[in-house]
């Protein structure tokens, strides 16, 4: 077996950059770390395996950012909002592809890994979007 | 009549004006709400009496200036006893308050200055953006765009999904409470406004407006606690604390069970509520964290004034104004009265201290016995809750 990468928040983003969205299984209790944790906040083991996850889920919250912080100015206004994905895991991102009125709690979307870029110096992480 | 055990007691007070303070370093703004504690408070020799200082201060990046825990000390006269700055976003001192109780109740001093400041109005508002949303989540909300009004935005809308609350009641809390700070001279803005005006201000993330938004303001404020034995020696009208809690929860608001509620509120409220033998009916007023309107709603929830799902009726009835059956934010609030975000938490103990000393003039809760103080840092992920009790 090849080594396994780290259970870490930048490997989490460098599988990203691979087109996979990748979670992490504790091999003790069994509880799904999205990101990963270097240390199972439930059973306290450091034994994980990685599990390819689905990008599909639907919207839980969402809001349109209309004062945007400076490196994000130039995309302002923008929908941001927290996915469950389909295995219950949250995440938030912002949301593209969309008009404002067709957004709707409960809706369908998918994790895109088509990076939407600001500039920045660190850290140099693809950045996901969700669309419909 | 409630009569919980004091766990400590406040014996003294004081506040910066909270506004534009031009001219004015955080160090030396702090030296004005140190020196209206120590001449409140005429039998107190500062230098013998105060054996430890714990002060609240979120950003060292408005001054280039860390380490400020011993630089208030000595610029409030108090070089050589121990200092400790507490961060903890917005929540710093009501977390520094918490500290100063433990200090206290473990015997190591008997009598602690606990208090807080913020300067910010210096830096531009896209720098006090960038500051503030450094309490939230890097790697999963900043680094995707969320800002810090777009968090509250995200439980606003969750919360008006789930229980149909609506703009205009959290609109509501913004003209209550410029009511409220319209009627303490120290408030930041002290007009009132109307509802329209809330309704037709800039979305800044929806559904939140700018007049949904907490200010951009210069302040410092500190209360001074003693063992309760030792209260009456300085002063004839202490205030005791009965209650105190503090809780944690995840950093990203993502990670959590419920987007409508606190889970570190509700922690927090209960160990103080248990602590005081107090239940929430018996509070007649209380300060909350309204750094966003809507995040008023949701406090009175979590607190327990009202069920949940139902703070948008409360503020609606006129529940929680001066002259309803809780007043909420007499001083303005966050809103109102402005939030330095290190000053926020010891500047609510310092409008418990007015209140249930019979000192809040023109906006005075008449009768009040019990008061209760909420102060959070960042979304959540910090809360802590103090309950009051008047002097008896
Ligand atoms: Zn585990």
């Amino acid at each position: 077996m090849s080594t396994v990468e780290p259970f870490t928040i930048e490997q989490f983003y460098k599988f990203l950059q691979q087109g996979k969205l990748m979670a992490s299984k504790c091999q003790k209790c069994g509880k799904i770390h999205l990101p990963p944790r270097p240390l199972c906040d439930n059973c306290y083991s450091q034994q994980f395996s990685w599990i390819q996850v689905s990008g599909k889920g639907k919207l839980v919250t969402y809001t349109i950012i209309n004062v945007a912080p400076a490196q994000f100015q130039a995309l302002a206004p923008y929908a941001v909002g927290i996915v469950e994905l389909e295995n219950g895991q949250k995440i938030p991102g912002m949301i593209q592809d969309i008009a404002r009125e067709q957004l709707k709690i409960g809706m369908a979307l998918t994790l895109d890994f088509g990076t939407c870029s600001a500039p920045q110096q660190w850290p140099a992480w693809p950045r996901y979007c969700f669309k419909p | 009549m409630v009569n919980a055990k004091p766990l400590v007691s406040i014996i003294s007070a004081g506040m910066s004006k909270f506004g534009k303070h031009d001219g004015l370093l955080t160090r030396e703004l702090f030296a004005i709400a140190a020196a209206e504690a120590f001449s409140r408070c005429p039998k107190l020799q500062p230098k013998q009496d105060i054996k430890a200082m714990f002060i609240g201060h979120m950003g060292e990046a408005y001054e280039h200036q860390g380490h400020t825990g011993s630089t208030l000390a000595d610029w409030a006269g108090l070089a050589g006893i121990p200092a400790t700055r507490t961060e903890a976003a917005c929540g710093s001192s009501g977390v520094a308050l918490r500290s100063g109780i433990y200090a206290v109740l473990s015997g190591l001093a008997d009598m602690v200055i606990v208090g807080g400041v913020e300067k910010m109005t210096h830096r531009t508002t896209a720098e006090v953006t960038e500051y503030l949303a450094m309490a939230s989540d890097y790697p999963f909300e900043q680094f995707h765009g969320i800002t810090f009004p777009g968090l509250f935005a995200l439980m606003a809308n969750a919360h008006m999904h789930a229980y149909g609350t609506t703009e205009e009641q959290i609109g509501m809390v913004a003209v209550k409470n410029h009511y409220h700070g319209s009627l303490n001279p120290k408030a930041h803005m002290q007009k009132e406004i109307t509802l329209q005006n809330v309704m037709g201000s800039k979305y800044v993330a929806w559904p939140l407006k700018l007049y949904d938004c907490s200010l951009i303001t210069d302040g410092a404020s500190c209360i001074i606690i003693t063992k309760p034995e030792l209260a009456k020696k300085y002063t004839d009208q202490p205030v005791h604390i009965v209650g105190t809690g503090q809780a944690s929860d995840t950093i990203g608001l993502y990670e959590r069970k419920t987007l409508t509620s606190l889970q570190s509120t509700k922690l927090a409220a209960k160990t103080a509520y248990e602590m005081a033998g107090v239940t929430p009916d018996q509070i007649n007023l209380a300060e909350v964290h309204d750094c966003f309107t809507f995040a008023e709603i949701m406090h009175y929830e979590d607190l327990g004034f009202c069920k949940e799902g139902e703070g948008g009726k409360l503020v609606e009835r006129g529940e929680t104004r001066l002259g309803g059956h809780i007043p909420v934010n007499t001083s303005g609030g966050l809103k109102s009265k402005g939030h330095p975000v290190g000053a926020t938490g010891t500047a609510q103990a310092y409008e418990m201290y007015l209140q249930l000393t019979d000192q809040a003039e023109k906006r005075q809760v008449k009768d009040a016995q019990i008061g209760l103080t909420q102060n959070i840092g960042g979304s959540g992920a910090t809360a802590a809750v103090h309950i009051y009790r008047r002097d008896q």
